[in-house]
């Protein structure tokens, strides 16, 4: 599964972490994040986010 | 200090409020030629309300203005537009003052204030597109995530038609008329633009789209009342196209040549560089740093499409003066820039290869691998130099033909 950066404040989703503060499980991929979740360090939305090559 | 200091009506019934700092000369490490202000206002409305306070030594001059048109203990309302403390420094403090029914911020905003001041239990957090009614009058929020921290936002007043943007659109430069029309336009437009380049520069992706969402609402805007800076009102469409300018950052005829040097061959080979340049028809500027500002390099960055960096070679390293401006400028991230590298060195010459590197990790498009130059450049150095300045020059200008 692919890694995204928050291109605003360059924050990595890593799947396999998840983003459990907020309810993510681990192994959840980016595009099965809710269309709501932001970056848990600037607060911008899923469509500010690239994945890492 | 009482009310000394007055309020500046800006329409039927708002207030300017802030402070005016005409002293300070460095804003964590923006050079601040001309100052600042502090822009704070009054909303006369049934309920009162406070938009953003000011840097916390001037608390004074903001109650002096308050009370120049309302006891501020009457204050019923308090919005928190952005949670940086030249905006919220003295938040906590007229707090207590004036014992606001409730205080405002984005949901980044409440956290933000709780890390600062421990007040977040004090704040109301409102979400984007959030109407508050202030009885005779509302408020519409429209979040600003990263424009330019995560708590950023904007509070429309409907009825007066005033939209208060914070950071965005503002400046440095302490004046005594709060107006864009009361003041230089050449001034403005330059403060606007060093701005731009220093504290917005990296979030141009954002811009564009907050540009487009703003648009798209249909708000008609009278008066945006930025919290530096004089407030604009005659001509707000030229600042919105500036900032869709500058954050397009389109290819342009231009280059910025930064430098240091320690013994003057780098210096040599900055005007060689510059005189290739010309030749292609291309316009430079050549900023030695040490007589230079970083935030200065910042600007011409944004008024180029090409850097070209000269450094000589310091115990195995990057003039510290040139590794200070390429931190700064990588911070903020510009866009669509091509580049080359030069400098003059004694023995280990590793300047060269981390000025490619560098440059590169700043998605600089590198033109060559520069010129190095061992001690002193002969004639045939110089030249090389002049014919990187050429290719990059050509470079350039075949690029904002495509």
């Amino acid at each position: 599964m692919d890694k995204y950066v928050c291109d605003a404040c360059g924050w990595i989703y890593d799947p396999a972490k998840g983003d459990t503060e907020h309810g993510i499980a681990p192994g959840t991929s980016f595009e099965d994040l809710p269309d709501d979740w932001v970056c848990p360090e600037c607060g911008v939305g899923k469509d500010s986010f690239s994945k890492v090559e | 200090m009482n009310s000394i200091c007055k309020a500046i009506k800006i329409s039927d019934n708002v207030y300017w409020v802030g402070a005016v700092d005409w002293t300070v000369r460095d804003f964590h490490g923006y050079q601040t030629g001309r100052g600042t202000t502090y822009n704070a206002y009054l909303i006369m409305a049934d309920k009162i309300t406070l938009v953003d306070t000011v840097k916390a030594p001037f608390k004074d001059e903001l109650l002096s203005r308050i009370s120049s048109v309302v006891d501020p203990g009457k204050i019923d309302y308090v919005i928190s537009n952005h949670s940086e403390m030249d905006h919220s420094g003295c938040l906590p403090e007229m707090i207590e003052i004036v014992k606001p029914e409730k205080v405002f911020a984005s949901v980044m905003g409440q956290k933000a204030l709780e890390s600062h001041f421990g007040i977040g239990s004090r704040i109301t957090p409102v979400k984007n597109g959030e109407n508050l009614s202030l009885g005779n009058m509302n408020i519409s929020f429209i979040e600003t995530r990263m424009l330019h921290w995560p708590d950023s936002m904007f509070s429309y007043l409907k009825e007066e038609q005033i939209l208060f943007s914070q950071d965005a659109f503002g400046m440095h430069l302490a004046v005594d008329k709060m107006f864009d029309d009361q003041n230089s336009r050449e001034i403005i437009e330059e403060e606007a633009e060093k701005y731009f380049a220093n504290i917005l520069m990296p979030y141009s992706n954002l811009i564009v789209k907050l540009l487009e969402s703003v648009r798209a609402m249909h708000l008609p805007v009278k008066i945006v009342a930025t919290d530096h800076g004089p407030l604009w009102r005659s001509n707000i469409g030229k600042i919105m196209d500036l900032y869709r300018e500058w954050s397009e950052h389109k290819p342009v005829s231009r280059a910025v040549i930064v430098y240091d040097t320690m013994w003057n061959s780098t210096a040599i080979m900055a005007k060689a560089v510059g005189e290739g340049l010309m030749e292609s028809g291309v316009e430079y500027k050549i900023l030695r740093m040490g007589a230079s500002h970083r935030s200065d390099v910042a600007t011409e960055v944004l008024k180029s499409g090409a850097i070209i960096a000269g450094s000589p070679t310091l115990n195995n390293n990057l003039f510290p003066t040139i590794a200070d401006v390429l931190t700064y400028i990588k911070g903020l991230r510009p866009i669509n820039m091509i580049g080359a590298s030069f400098g003059s060195y004694g023995w280990s010459g590793e300047s060269a290869a981390q000025l490619n590197d560098y440059l590169k990790s700043m998605n600089v498009e590198m033109i060559g691998e520069g010129v190095k130059v061992k001690y002193v450049p002969t004639e045939a150095d110089l030249k090389s130099c002049l014919e990187l300045g050429k290719l990059v020059g050509t470079t350039l200008l075949a690029k904002i033909k495509q």
